[in-house]
């Protein structure tokens, strides 16, 4: 196959000395067409984009036969991954206007595959706990009068802010300075820092403001709760530096190369008809997290339990 | 004469060579004191209040354009048709090969393969610990991923030696590649790795073409510098000889100068070998395959467990390569029975074809795994010693790190740089004095000065530390040869691990926060440091050791006003080395909360409106890294035991 493959390579670059100059992608694995080849799978770093992939990725090689590429990328990488051929697939999208802009409508290397059934949220939380010691504080207004409960060694004498990976979805900085807050945003690296950082602040009763999402199977051990930022209404987020509202709800979708929609045959028609709910992903999170389980695991644990629904997204 | 004269000698000429220093070291004492206060004047009249950087300086600007000017016309440039896309093309197919050739062989055929390079380069020995090593990967459940390292650390140092090899040539021959190169090499030498990503993932796009070629770049520099280094070492009178007997330039290079510097080039492979290792791990970031995805994944789940698995394969590799190119160097020495060697090479060619021929399935191996061993140990330490971790971690950022920063951030641009002159001049001349001055105007220029500063603060806490703990331990290794054979192990297996690796511990430790990169850059900076103040104090002559003490020094005294002053010189150049170490890891801590240029960087090839704001940071970090490597670096030409 290898070998094949730099024969190919080899006849591709004299042919292009040929036809004059290489373009970018020359050389890359081509995708899979015929029958059963290798899907390439991004791997965005949270949890629940890993039990999508975990999902998807099971059934296409236990029940499908092809061959699944998983590959730890963060999200922007992963787009560029269209370009180059190294990935075929994202399978939980968090909005990304700018990049389908980029990707999709200028560079035509990627397509939307449709929705994933997951409801996406992404907002600012605080542990349960604190809303009934302080009753305002779910009010962005009132945030400053509670700034010194968040002051850590790293927030400068203002409050804390805890984000999660700097590749994540954020306007969190913006937020801060055009409502004028007294925060600063500490970014803690990863979506695991955040829930230990969570978890740490219920059991220990520690203050806590931090940025968080759902689908998140924490939410169904610990209650954490939303603060109240002034109301999405469309095209308020357009300017990133301007932001001044919370985040809008999203609808998570797949996309992929235009190359895997065009030749990607049957595997491309069963990411597009995966379609499933926050609890069925919730599920698999915890399996992932909680449980100990390798991706293989979980994924097998949930297919075995949920025929009915896996069984619509294999083309006849 | 008696026995008790030649210590009385050395203590006359020990006296009078106190007294020279003394006398050339108040003129320099006088003009360093007026000039802290003049520093400290001009900064209580001139501070500023530390305004935040714009996030739209021109700098960011530039590059944003160089961006999309590339996004646009990278599949119709000729640049890019022409040149990089060919470039990129022909590493690819450089990585199919060896893809190829180690796939093909298959578990069984690989692990023989790796065993008998091992006995017929190296001995009997490192084939078996070849063979051990190269198990565990499969016992590990880390075949595929060992594999796939491997490939991209042997495609690296392929191309390491062909580019390297022959400039290392050139530069030993022709004088001014050798003085052109020697600036270049040093900048490339200093440039943390985590700086160039970006610019690699503009001009290479993500993937195996990249990282391989990120990889080379860290690399090179040891093997043009070491093979220069064999080749001018070639005794003159072999070369003139060989010149009398006719030899044409040719011959000479070939048959003389060559072969007696092959040792000295095995050691430069081996070193290439080394660093490209550490590299490919951190190439994860830009999706190249392997045990650095293991160590990102574990990163991202604060798994602390998962990514000692993984470590643990890689130190194994690390050790393998290191022993099968360090026997295989001291055996070019030895004169060996050829015929003897001839037949052990070809019993093991015959029993790696045979073995190639079988197929064992890695993952049937009986598996173990460190991980639950380890996240119960790091739980533990979490529970019970969190009062001690966040006491540490809040005392050592309020006391030290907050007002370091302070004083930075609110320094004004323009004093910082005359700072920098004034101090660099004194201590280490004015021409490293004046790189260090447009290296720090440089930073200003980027508009990211407050970033700067801020991880400046961060390393100059960190290299502190590094210092303290480094000279402590070196100095008792120095005296206790028990204790220093103990721990050498420890260093040479530490000195292997990925600068990345460092960071788990930190985290399950400190949590997110500049604190946590303090940390791993001071685990990943003590051991060279150790080893440099260690040999420092040995090479402190006996005689003199025994002068002091046959003085009446105490063992205090004589480590105090003996052994430290007279290593002076190591212990400078242990703090370039351990300087340079330490930005290069506190950077890569803006992964884990500790912002600044770090984060900047990893911002900037995360989310694309932060592209051009990340590679101004990257190109802050190499001027930082200048700047900090100019001023130690001087200090330690100017007054180590050269003069």
């Amino acid at each position: 196959m290898r070998s094949m493959r730099a024969a190919a390579a080899a006849a591709l670059i004299v042919s292009l000395t040929a036809c004059g100059g290489a373009t970018s992608g020359a050389g890359e694995d081509e995708p899979s067409s015929g029958a059963k080849g290798t899907v390439n799978l991004a791997i965005n770093p949270w949890v629940g984009y890993e039990a999508n992939a975990a999902v998807i990725a099971y059934l296409l090689e236990k029940k499908m036969g092809y061959t699944v590429e998983k590959k730890e990328l963060k999200e922007e990488i992963a787009w560029q991954g269209f370009e180059t051929g190294e990935v075929d697939a994202i399978v939980e999208n968090w909005g990304h206007p700018d990049l389908k802009k980029t990707y999709i409508e200028d560079k035509k290397v990627a397509v939307e595959v449709g929705p994933t059934g997951n409801q996406g949220v992404i907002g600012w939380y605080v542990p349960e706990w604190m809303t009934q010691q302080y009753p305002d504080i779910t009010d962005y207004k009132s945030l400053n009068k509670y700034a010194n409960l968040f002051k850590t060694s790293e927030s400068k004498g203002k409050g804390q802010f805890l984000a999660g990976d700097p590749s994540f979805v954020t306007n969190d900085e913006a937020l801060v300075t055009n409502l004028k807050l007294n925060y600063t945003v500490v970014y803690s690296g990863s979506e695991a820092a955040i829930i230990k950082a969570a978890q740490q602040a219920t059991a220990q009763k520690k203050p806590l403001l931090f940025y968080f999402y759902e689908p998140q199977w924490l939410f169904a051990q610990e209650k954490y709760v939303r603060v109240k930022l002034p109301a999405y209404s469309e095209g308020c987020d357009a300017d990133l530096k301007k932001v001044a509202c919370d985040y809008p709800d999203y609808v998570l979708d797949k996309i992929a190369s235009k190359k895997f929609a065009d030749t990607g045959g049957a595997a491309y028609q069963f990411i597009k008809n995966f379609t499933w709910t926050n609890d069925d992903q919730n599920l698999v999170s915890d399996y992932l997290t909680n449980q100990g389980m390798s991706a293989d695991q979980a994924a097998e644990k949930w297919v075995n339990e949920h025929e009915a629904t896996w069984k619509p997204w294999i083309p006849a | 004469m008696t026995a008790t004269s030649p210590p009385a000698v050395l203590r006359v000429t020990a006296a009078a060579l106190v007294d020279a220093t003394r006398r050339r070291g108040f003129w320099t004492r006088t003009v360093a004191a007026v000039l802290i206060v003049a520093t400290v004047v001009a900064y209580l009249i001139f501070r500023t209040d530390g305004a935040a950087d714009s996030d739209d300086a021109a700098a960011f600007r530039f590059f944003d354009s160089v961006r999309d000017w590339v996004d646009a016309n990278r599949d119709t440039s000729p640049f890019f048709l022409y040149g990089v896309n060919y470039v990129r093309l022909g590493v690819r197919l450089l990585v199919d090969a060896v893809q190829a050739v180690l796939l093909g062989l298959g578990f069984a055929g690989l692990v023989a393969a790796v065993s008998a390079i091992g006995l017929v380069f190296a001995g009997w020995r490192t084939g078996l610990l070849a063979f051990g090593g190269f198990l565990a990967f499969g016992v590990l459940g880390l075949w595929e991923q060992s594999v796939d390292t491997l490939v991209l650390t042997v495609s690296a140092v392929l191309l390491s030696v062909l580019i390297g090899v022959p400039l290392g040539v050139l530069a030993a021959r022709v004088r001014w590649v050798g003085a052109t190169l020697r600036p270049v090499l040093d900048v490339m030498q200093i440039m943390p790795t985590f700086a160039y990503l970006a610019p690699m993932t503009l001009l290479f796009l993500i993937g195996e073409p990249a990282a391989v070629i990120a990889t080379m770049i860290y690399a090179v520099p040891a093997t043009i510098r070491i093979t220069a280094l064999g080749i001018s070492e070639v005794p003159p009178t072999a070369v003139e000889a060989a010149t009398a007997l006719g030899s044409t330039r040719w011959q000479l290079l070939s048959k003389v100068r060559l072969p007696m510097a092959r040792t000295t080039i095995v050691l430069a492979v081996n070193q290439t070998i080394m660093l490209a290792l550490s590299m490919v791990v951190i190439t994860a970031l830009i999706d190249a395959p392997g045990l650095g995805q293991n160590i990102v994944n574990a990163l991202q789940r604060v798994n602390v467990g998962a990514a000692f698995d993984a470590g643990v394969a890689i130190v194994i590799l690390a050790v393998v390569l290191d022993r099968i190119t360090t026997n295989a160097a001291r055996r070019t020495r030895v004169h060996q029975n050829r015929r003897r060697r001839a037949i052990v090479a070809g019993g093991a060619i015959v029993a790696v074809i045979a073995a190639a021929l079988i197929t064992i399935n890695p993952d049937r191996l009986p598996g173990y795994t460190f991980a639950e061993p380890v996240n119960d140990l790091v739980g533990w330490i979490e529970l019970h010693w969190y009062d001690v971790t966040e006491g540490l971690k809040n005392g050592i950022s309020a006391g030290i790190l907050d007002p370091l920063e302070t004083v930075l951030v609110t320094t004004p641009w323009w004093l910082f740089v005359l700072v920098v002159a004034a101090f660099g001049t004194l201590v280490s001349g004015w021409r490293a004095a004046g790189l260090a001055a447009l290296a720090a105007a440089g930073i200003a220029g980027l508009g990211l000065w407050q970033h700067s500063m801020q991880t400046l603060a961060t390393v100059l806490v960190a290299i502190a530390l590094t210092m303290v703990i480094g000279v402590a331990t070196g100095a008792f290794c120095a005296r206790h040869d028990r204790l220093a054979t103990a721990i050498r192990p420890v260093l040479d297996a530490a000195q292997t691990m990925p600068s990345f690796v460092y960071l788990l511990p930190a985290v399950a430790l400190f949590g997110a926060s500049r604190f946590t990169a303090i940390v791993a850059a001071v685990i990943f900076a003590v051991p060279p440091v150790v080893r440099l103040v260690e040999r420092g104090l040995r090479d402190v002559p006996a005689t003199v050791v025994e002068a002091a003490t046959s003085a009446g020094s105490t063992p205090r005294q004589l480590l105090w006003k003996v052994q430290l002053p007279m290593a002076r010189g190591g212990l400078l150049l242990a703090a370039n080395q351990g300087i340079v170490m330490v930005l290069a890891m506190v950077v890569v801590g803006g992964l884990v909360g500790a912002g600044a240029l770090g984060y900047d960087v990893v911002a900037g090839f995360s989310q694309r409106e932060l592209f051009g704001e990340g590679l101004a940071a990257g190109l802050a970090i190499v001027l930082l890294g200048i700047l900090l490597d100019r001023l130690t670096q001087g200090f330690h030409d100017s007054k180590g035991p050269r003069r």
